[in-house]
């Protein structure tokens, strides 16, 4: 393939012409920087010294600690179980959100009529909130009222996401992925537009059949969409659904279903344990820079818009 | 184009439909349930099709006053949440655009620094520093306050990059045939910089309003008053599924209320929502 004759970022490569004022550039910066420093630097720091310190259970006295807080919340049953639940939680919807869509977009690019259509029919759920999402699944497969659950409990399933942990996961991963299918679905199209024509044409022409042409050549070839994705979706089901277990399960029954960021929320929020949940903030973050660099590195893509 | 089978044609069509069945049915059984009486929704399983509750139960929600949420309208509800979109999808696009400006197009002490600080905070989701923030908030006595919910999520290093990468692509020639012709940064800016990035902004615009509309931990943590919640949160005090006492009628159409505005959006403004989730991956 011959390279486009400039680059449209060849701007940024030679020294750009700029405007000399001295002045000016700091007052166009300072309302970004003001509220940056203010909502950002500012608590994330707050976050880490906190994160070193203990009080006593009246709240009267605090001492500093050192790391002693991580200790404590790294050896603790409960945070290991949460670590384990959002594992499973992430890659389950990561997982099932990216299938689907990656069938869906496949299937859209053999259509020739009605294709238009059927991507706005399908883009939908992007624009629901996630915590809707959840209470709309839990709508309809609660026990008591729920349509989905009284025919699952008609074929002899007895089926009760309040009580059984596994249960109430699985209502979650459907939930969570089935507002990220939107999303996944839009950026599979843009990938599978990209692979080139002539190489699936010239492959068809060598005798291969559809589904060997899907798994040699255009299923390699989204790579780098497939890896974006999966990355941005563990970001998802690591942080935008809060809401959905705040909504559905309130991290219940038991602690079956409590993620780390409703641990946070939960042990700083509700249960008031400051130095616990300062010290989860802290290995949050750590999670959250990993997986940024990771996709800088290795993708060189943005995360999502937020 | 390679030719294809009319069975393979018709597999992709049904699946596709099937696609659509899953993706639409719980909003489309959501709106079936927004029209039916309580009774209809407590004896599952619902019908298939809408009841003929839709004016009685729209009226009430819309106008009556939802017990569970402290006796504050609907109407209310969503006022603050259309509110917190659009402040935080303008405020947004406002403070990047200029930021964006100053470090692409001026050159001073603390650029590259300033840009740094900005692209970092793509690493500090709110969900990482929940306490402190909220206690930043209460101090600058910013609860219950719409300044509270849209200022801090405004903030963000996603919209700057998204201007940054658009005006290093603008030559150089467009500010040097700007400035013989004797124009400063102001009308640079206003008569060439901004008319280029229309779509830009209208993509991001798009973008920006669904993610004030859904946000959630977020009015969770700055709103203690009824009437300061946004529709998802106050959607979320109404259900309870522990007691029998849930007006689940009024819970569909208000969660109704709450889906559609933003459903429109991404319909309406299909081609800007596109672009702006695609190219601002690139």
């Amino acid at each position: 393939m011959v390279p486009p004759a400039s680059s449209p970022r060849s701007g940024s490569v030679t020294p750009r012409v700029v405007f000399p004022n001295k002045v000016l550039p700091y007052l166009l910066v300072a309302p970004q920087l003001a509220i940056t420093l203010v909502f950002f630097y500012w608590p994330a720091g707050q976050a880490f010294y906190q994160s070193m310190l203990r009080q006593d259970p009246f709240g009267l006295r605090t001492k500093f600690v050192w790391f002693a807080n991580f200790r404590k919340v790294l050896a603790d049953p409960a945070y290991l179980n949460s670590i384990k639940v959002t594992v499973v939680f992430s890659l389950a919807t990561a997982i099932v959100a990216m299938c689907v869509a990656l069938l869906l977009a496949v299937m859209a690019e053999k259509v020739v009529r009605g294709k238009g259509l059927y991507r706005t029919l399908l883009i939908w759920p992007y624009a629901v909130a996630p915590a809707i999402a959840g209470m709309l699944w839990l709508f309809l497969f609660n026990p008591s009222i729920g349509s989905l659950a009284y025919m699952l409990r008609s074929f002899g399933i007895a089926w009760d996401p309040l009580l059984n942990g596994t249960h109430a996961m699985i209502l979650l991963v459907s939930a969570a992925a089935w507002k990220q299918i939107s999303y996944n679905f839009l950026f599979f199209v843009a990938g599978l537009q990209a692979v080139p024509k002539a190489l699936i044409e010239a492959a068809a022409m060598d005798g291969a059949g559809e589904t060997k042409r899907f798994w040699t050549i255009i299923f390699p070839l989204l790579a780098p969409t497939t890896f974006f994705l999966l990355v941005v979706n563990t970001v998802y089901a690591l942080f935008d659904t809060f809401g959905i277990v705040h909504a559905v399960t309130g991290g219940g029954p038991g602690k079956t279903t409590e993620t780390l960021v409703y641990k946070v929320y939960n042990d700083g929020f509700v249960n008031l344990i400051l130095g616990d949940s300062a010290a989860q903030s802290v290995i949050l973050m750590v999670i959250v820079i990993s997986l940024t660099a990771i996709q800088f590195r290795y993708v060189e893509r943005k995360v999502h818009y937020g | 184009m390679i030719g294809q089978s009319p069975l393979r044609t018709v597999i992709a069509h049904a699946m596709l439909i099937l696609g659509i069945l899953i993706v639409a049915f719980p909003i489309y059984y959501t709106f079936v349930a927004s029209t039916q009486t309580l009774q209809t929704i407590l004896r599952p399983p619902l019908p298939l099709l809408p009841g003929d509750q839709f004016w009685n139960n729209y009226s009430e929600a819309l106008f009556g006053g939802v017990g569970r949420i402290g006796g504050v309208s609907v109407g209310r509800l969503l006022l603050n949440t259309t509110i917190m979109a659009l402040g935080i999808a303008v405020g947004k696009i406002f403070i990047s655009i200029l930021s964006a400006y100053a470090i692409v197009f001026f050159r001073f002490p603390l650029r590259m620094t300033f840009f740094w600080l900005i692209f970092i905070t793509l690493m500090l989701p709110v969900e990482v520093r929940i306490l402190p923030t909220y206690k930043v908030m209460v101090d600058l006595g910013m609860i219950d306050t719409y300044a509270g919910l849209i200022i801090p999520l405004i903030a963000s290093a996603t919209a700057t990059l998204l201007f940054r990468q658009f005006f290093m692509t603008i030559p150089g020639e467009l500010v040097e045939a700007a400035r013989v012709d004797g124009a400063g940064p102001w009308r640079f800016f206003f008569d060439i910089l901004l008319p280029l990035s229309r779509t830009n902004i209208a993509a991001l615009f798009v973008i920006l309003f669904i993610y004030g509309w859904t946000q959630y931990l977020w009015p969770l943590l700055v709103t203690n008053s009824s009437n300061m919640n946004t529709i998802v949160i106050a959607l979320r005090k109404m259900v309870s599924f522990a007691d029998a006492d849930t007006q689940w009628h009024l819970v569909m159409v208000t969660a109704m209320l709450a889906i559609v505005p933003p459903i429109l959006v991404v319909v309406l403004m299909q081609r800007w929502f596109v672009r702006g989730l695609v190219d601002s991956e690139k």
